[in-house]
């Protein structure tokens, strides 16, 4: 691995690695205020604690009438702390929302975990393996899954974590604004190696990005690849408007609001599209006959992710 | 003449098939105890192997075995029996004037399964040990590890039935046998805190017997359950697992605060503060702990509307928790106290917990969670709950109430620097744990990147004080068992009805029926000094 040169890499003790992340001075603008209220809390009972046991120990000389039973007081420390509670959980659950909402416009890339590696994939087809390259000031969005167990995708410096699973989609997304090299671990235990199963994401100015993402073996773009699949693998056989066949047309599928033979309404997002190929009977269309047979064990889970992103292109008007 | 439950019957045969509560009792304090040193055994092995960044110590699949071991053996075998099974069976009869529990050979038969499920698990460690973690997380335990994961799960399962008949034979003692003047709100917290555990141990253990069938079906028979590839959901299990595991925490921290709870009223000589906020807070932590285990799994992939229901509940199950700590400090005002080993481990317990329930705020804030979760500040978090709060307590309670259960008396000026040592070398193993979390260290890894050598050499080095300091009460409690001082009935002057009869108790608990006093906790500051010397 290449030399590390960032200060959150060099021995010794921080409070905190670097924050390198949008998310990050949010999430530590919340921890910082957790450390003081709880501080000063923990302060004042400490202090409260010591001074009783100094001033009531036994055998020293003090008033000892019993205080009166004090309802006021314990109704307001029953309901003081409850509404700060109720302050702390909106801040946090307000920004945890904007971890859940990716910007439409954010950088797609394709992570795939396996007993004891990352594989990356670049819309323009570019793989990486334990490394993510990204651009500095940009939003960019990670497509999850795993082959095998659950793992977790960890960036500290970016202060984002998500877990990874198989047989379904995650995704996390995050704006990098440091440049330089940040440790990237997997988070959840996945047995022998975990601790090996680390990297680095490695922030570059866009326009380095852009030589980088340029520089790599030519390969076709993911939608791309995507779409030779598609043909490939007899998709367009039915679900192509010449077909004989009645099935529905995909093109402008993604992220459109499709209704179900039983009745429900489901958002056709990627973890629906992957479902729809492995697990064709589970979601039927309104309208259409079950015929379609599964792809499980024929379709890699990055060719699964190349399918995905071409009908995610057929969205788009700018792409592939 | 017979004088005491120890002198009824010397053979081994006789203990073997005592229905004594106080007997099962003790058979209970020496398993758990020789179970508490394996899984410190464990423990020690990882923070020597984490000493340096290197997983130089030992492979990785033996690092990842002893930390499963650590945490099966502690959880099952030491935690959750811990108080319950030893102080709550010994003293549960005797605080509320019963000659025993309602169902002595059923609390017999609860031990023998116990120690069954115990020595099921310890054999499928000798055998070759089981690498998933104490939470058995699927896919990887049910289709991906190569270990003894069954056998340990059939450990789990079997002792899992103690449990459940530990908690039945409590409540319905509770119910039943309390002495005719003993209303509800005249019980010791002590006995609200068995209570409570015990409506959770029967309403949630069911459910990780359940799931860990689930597991096991799988495992052997490829059923789709939790592997996706089989058409399985792996949250599943973990929602399954939490809604047991979560709860769980509760079984090991409502009886270590019914502890402490009868501890600091006697050495403060105050009635402890808000005596029925105290019981509804442990009645509330009690249901509300039911519906916070998805705060375990904000990164999961569950849904977002859940992690915000979770969350809210998380920071309202802190509210009578906080009321608990408050209570307790507003108890040692005009008191007169003093400061043997028991109060240092009560008020060391008050401390940590503080600090545990605290950091758990953090752990509920949604966005916070998301940088600290699966990392060493958990580790910490749960280890002030448990170790901090839970196992502090334990020994708060066994040096409060061991005159009573061997009538003698330990050298209280070991038992004062051994609680000391203790809370010193917690503080310095842990609390580093915390700054290793906020910097990003993940748990479960048996090498780490340099950056967090310091912090992991200070655990390091606060695990060997951590484990002087529970060695030393093991040598000067055996040693007093034959050479202490004769206890007294009441060394302490205490006012629990346990503190009524002899010591050690007669078989049938007591010569004459109890007395219930008017009030519980009925302290006074003002009375004339009662000191240990002065009882003896």
């Amino acid at each position: 691995m290449a030399a590390h040169t960032d200060a959150a890499l060099s021995t010794g003790f921080h409070f905190l690695t670097a924050a390198a992340s949008k998310q990050a001075g949010r999430t530590d603008a919340i921890l910082v205020a957790m450390v003081l209220l709880c501080g000063a809390v923990a302060f004042v009972l400490l202090v409260l604690v010591v001074f009783f046991a100094v001033r009531y120990r036994r055998g020293n000389q003090v008033d000892r009438t019993p205080p009166r039973e004090l309802r006021g007081i314990e109704i307001a420390w029953t309901i003081a702390p409850l509404l700060v509670f109720f302050g702390i959980f909106g801040w946090a659950a307000r920004d945890f929302v904007t971890m859940a909402d990716p910007p439409a416009d954010a950088l797609p890339v394709t992570v795939v975990a396996k007993q004891w590696m990352w594989k990356l994939q670049h819309r323009n087809g570019r793989r990486e393996i334990n490394e993510l390259h990204v651009p500095r000031g940009e939003p960019v969005m990670l497509t999850m899954t795993s082959e095998d167990v659950i793992h977790s995708f960890f960036i500290p410096a970016f202060r984002i974590k998500q877990d990874v699973l198989p047989g379904r989609y995650t995704r996390l997304w995050f704006t990098a604004t440091q440049l330089g090299d940040f440790p990237l671990f997997c988070s959840e235990y996945c047995g022998s190696e975990h601790s090996q199963m680390i990297g680095r994401v490695v922030v570059m100015t866009p326009a380095d990005y852009g030589r980088w993402l340029a520089s790599g073996p030519a390969e076709p773009s993911t939608a791309q690849y995507g779409f030779a699949l598609f043909r490939q693998l007899g998709c367009s056989g039915c679900h192509d408007a010449r077909s004989t066949v009645h099935a529905p047309l995909l093109d402008g599928i993604y992220g459109r609001a499709t209704h179900l033979l039983d009745g429900r309404t489901v958002v056709a997002d990627a973890n629906y599209l992957r479902d729809s190929i492995l697990v064709p009977g589970k979601d039927v269309v309104a309208g259409f006959e079950p015929v379609m047979p599964s792809y499980a064990g024929q379709v890699s889970e990055e060719d699964i992710q190349a399918l995905v992103s071409y009908l995610q292109s057929t969205s788009k008007r700018d792409s592939p | 003449m017979i004088s005491s439950y120890l002198d009824d019957g010397l053979t081994i045969r006789s203990w073997l098939t005592t229905t004594d509560h106080k007997r099962i009792a003790i058979l209970y304090a020496i398993a758990i105890t020789a179970f508490f040193f394996v899984g410190g055994a464990a423990a020690t092995i990882i923070r020597l192997e984490l000493a340096t960044p290197q997983g130089d110590l030992v492979s990785h699949d033996a690092y990842n075995k002893l930390f499963t071991a650590h945490g099966v053996i502690m959880v099952w075998l030491f935690l959750i029996p811990s108080i319950p099974s030893v102080l709550g069976n010994f003293l549960l009869p005797l605080m509320i004037g019963a000659k025993d529990l309602a169902f002595p050979r059923l609390n017999l038969a609860s031990w023998y399964l116990y120690v069954a499920g115990g020595l099921v698990t310890l054999e499928a460690l000798f055998l070759g040990g089981v690498d998933t973690g104490w939470t058995f997380y699927t896919p990887y335990s049910t289709m991906f590890s190569n270990t003894y994961v069954v056998l340990t799960l059939t450990g789990v399962f079997i002792t899992g039935f103690s449990s459940i008949l530990t908690g039945l034979n409590f409540i319905v003692t509770i119910h039943t046998l309390r002495a005719k003047a003993m209303g509800w709100f005249k019980l010791p917290l002590f006995a609200w805190g068995m209570y409570a555990t015990s409506l959770i141990l029967m309403l949630a253990t069911p459910v990780l017997a359940i799931t860990v069938l689930l597991v096991i079906a799988e495992r052997l028979f490829q059923i789709g359950i939790f592997d996706p590839a089989f058409g399985g959901d792996p949250l599943l299990f973990q929602h399954l697992f939490w809604f047991y595991s979560h709860p769980a925490v509760y079984v090991m921290i409502l009886p270590a605060m019914g502890v402490v709870s009868e501890i600091i009223p006697c050495f403060a000589r105050r009635p402890i503060f808000g005596y029925r906020s105290m019981a509804y807070a442990i009645m509330t932590i009690a249901s509300v702990g039911f519906l916070v285990w998805g705060h375990h799994m904000f990164v999961s992939g569950q849904s977002l509307t859940a992690s915000m229901v979770f969350s809210l509940l998380s920071f309202i199950v802190a509210i009578p928790s906080a009321i608990k700590v408050f209570n307790w400090t507003a108890t040692l005002y005009k008191g007169s106290i003093r400061f043997d080993a028991p109060m240092l481990y009560a008020l060391g317990f008050v401390g940590l917990f503080t600090i545990g329930g605290l950091t758990g705020l953090f752990l509920a804030s949604l966005a916070l969670d998301v940088h600290l979760t699966d990392t060493y500040f958990v580790v910490a978090h749960f280890h002030y709950i448990m170790v901090g709060g839970a196992v502090m307590a334990y020994f708060a309670g066994l040096h409060f109430w061991w005159p009573k259960v061997t009538g003698r008396l330990y050298p209280e000026v070991w038992s004062r620097i051994a609680a000391v040592i203790v809370f010193i070398g917690f503080n310095l193993t842990f609390f580093p744990q915390f700054l290793l979390g906020i910097e990003g260290m993940p748990r479960r890894y048996h090498s780490y990147p340099p950056q967090f050598q310091v912090l992991n050499l200070f655990s390091s080095a606060g695990a060997g004080v951590l484990a002087i300091g529970y060695l030393m009460p093991l040598v000067y409690l055996a040693w007093s068992i034959r050479h202490g001082a004769r206890a007294g009935d009441n060394p302490w002057a205490a006012k629990g009805l346990e503190w009524q009869t002899r010591s050690p108790p007669p078989t049938d608990n007591f010569d004459t029926p109890p007395t219930v006093p008017d009030t519980v906790y009925d302290y006074a500051a003002d009375e004339p000094d009662p000191t240990p010397e002065a009882a003896r």
